[in-house]
């Protein structure tokens, strides 16, 4: 059952050069860590998927990075202020690692925070291009931070095949923790119009075929994409 | 009456949208299946949205034996939007369909801005479907035709039943930065606000030239743009781009249009059907000087 409602904003937060939007829950359930909500920026056409990345009670916390018009006016927005949001969608990270290590790139940390509560905090791994980007770091207790030129593969344990991977970052990030790891669990991104199968919009290439990733995903594991090479990472701004 | 436009619902992944809604209008069957457009496949402009989907579908063989018996479950009138590239292509889908009960109404895409146009005409097109079927023709037109009025009654002559108004337009998109299209494909169809004057003007000529049942569609977004289109002639009203943003929008349009029918005393909004084409009443003569002026000299 599809879910939209008006959701009080709370606030918003710098976190480096992203903002935390934090927004009172309502009736919306916060699903699980990697699946996604549609949020409807003020005076814009199209809603932006955005995952969750915190939720203490009550609330639902996104952090988003202001690359584009909507991301802009959503990180605009002000306490008291409602933005309509539809969710939660798609399919989220499974839980049931035995050996769980995060990694995330960029503003694809955002689901990690979520992760890392559910998953009791397990080793973390998170690259950025500066340090002021680092500072989202701190939303993931213990992770070990790569700073460009590093890349946070680099950082990856020769015996990452032992681990159960749960990885967000940019295709290039995700290709190569897949190679790294064929069972790792990878979250992409695609632009979307409606995140519920109806636009056809958000189509990447999966076991051959181009599928949508609202439905199939976003968290999809390494092997369904793995041998592909025409995936569509670019960022919803 | 209350539609989604074809391709803008899936109503497997979303049946309670298909729920608030009278009927549903299928994605556009083709002959064989489509992988579709590599991505990027949408866009947001100022004033729409740009899609190049490509006609993504399974085909009409999977469609008839996994989907249609699984939409059938869905409760609702069931709209099969086909396509092709030929207008044996048409006539050979219509047949398929024309035996199943399920089917309530063909809808003839005729106009999808992402693929190439057909070489025949759309009337002969549909000649090809009539000779196929016995089921009721939707014709979707798109509105860049130099006379629309011309082409729905070409399509009325031909033996449609009816006209789906309208299609997107071709749109652009470029890149912030590197100014390259947005889309993979360059070019794709625009929707949403921009084109509710298109699809105004399309369902009034349309109306007067064929007197045909219309489903109006393009950038409706509240009972408001639904009420114009039925005044327009629209006797069914389709709902794209808003579904996208709101899969709510069936119930809070209908609600809306009920309002906006009721507060000029129109019980049904149905019963609005053509009120744009009555006769103006004669206007009082106006103050404004500029216009006496004008009045005079004229």
């Amino acid at each position: 059952m599809l879910r939209r409602e008006a959701l009080s904003v709370l606030g918003t937060e710098p976190v480096g050069p992203y903002t935390l939007l934090r927004v009172r829950r309502g009736g919306i359930d916060r699903g699980v860590p990697g699946q996604f909500f549609m949020l409807q920026p003020p005076g814009r056409l199209l809603p932006r998927p955005m995952s969750l990345c915190l939720a203490p009670h009550g609330e639902l916390g996104f952090l988003i990075d202001p690359v584009g018009v909507g991301t802009r006016a959503l990180c605009s927005l002000t306490a008291g202020e409602a933005v309509p949001v539809l969710g939660p969608l798609g399919r989220g990270f499974r839980l049931d690692a035995r050996r769980p290590l995060l990694v995330g790139g960029g503003i694809g940390i955002a689901p990690l925070p979520l992760a890392s509560g559910a998953l009791r905090q397990p080793p973390a791994l998170l690259g950025f291009r500066s340090s002021w980007h680092a500072e989202a770091a701190e939303l993931v207790p213990g992770a070990e931070v790569a700073l460009d030129p590093v890349l946070v593969t680099d950082l990856l344990p020769s015996g990452s095949r032992g681990y159960d991977i749960l990885a967000c970052g940019p295709e290039p990030m995700l290709r190569a923790v897949g190679n790294a790891a064929p069972s790792a669990q990878l979250a992409w991104e695609a632009p979307m119009a409606c995140g519920y199968g109806a636009c056809h919009g958000c189509a990447v290439r999966i076991g051959g075929e181009l599928k949508r990733l609202c439905l199939e995903g976003p968290v999809l594991p390494a092997a369904a994409v793995g041998a592909a090479s025409e995936e569509s990472s670019a960022a919803c701004c | 009456m209350l539609l989604n436009a074809s391709g803008c619902l899936d109503g497997l992944a979303a049946p309670d949208v298909v729920g608030q809604l009278d009927a549903f209008v299928t994605k556009t069957v083709t002959p064989l299946p489509r992988g579709g457009h590599e991505p990027v496949r949408i866009a947001e402009t100022e004033v729409g949205m740009l899609n190049a989907i490509g006609l993504a579908n399974s085909g009409i063989e999977r469609f008839m034996a996994e989907s249609l018996p699984r939409l059938v479950e869905l409760g609702k009138p069931l709209w099969v939007s086909v396509g092709g590239f030929a207008a044996t292509e048409f006539a050979q889908l219509c047949g398929q369909l024309d035996s199943r009960p399920e089917v309530s109404v063909l809808e003839l895409n005729l106009s999808c801005p992402n693929v190439e146009s057909l070489p025949e005409g759309a009337p002969a097109v549909v000649a090809a479907a009539r000779a196929a079927t016995s089921k009721p023709l939707f014709a979707k037109l798109s509105p860049a035709v130099p006379d629309l009025a011309e082409t729905a009654r070409a399509v009325q002559a031909a033996g449609v039943d009816g006209l789906s108004l309208v299609n997107t337009l071709r749109g652009l998109a470029l890149d912030e930065r590197t100014l390259r299209p947005v889309l993979a494909v360059g070019v794709g169809g625009l929707s949403g606000p921009a084109l509710k004057p298109i699809a105004l003007a399309a369902v009034f000529q349309a109306y007067r030239a064929t007197g045909l049942p219309i489903v109006g569609m393009g950038g409706v977004r509240t009972g408001r743009d639904a009420w114009e289109l039925i005044a327009a002639g629209a006797e069914a009203v389709a709902l794209g781009t808003v579904l996208f943003a709101d899969p709510g929008a069936p119930d809070r349009i209908r609600t809306e249009l009920a309002a906006e029918a009721a507060a000029v005393g129109v019980d049904r909004p149905e019963n609005g059907r053509g009120l744009a084409h009555a006769e103006r009443h004669r206007q009082t003569p106006s103050l404004d000087p500029r216009l006496r002026v004008a009045s005079s000299v004229a």
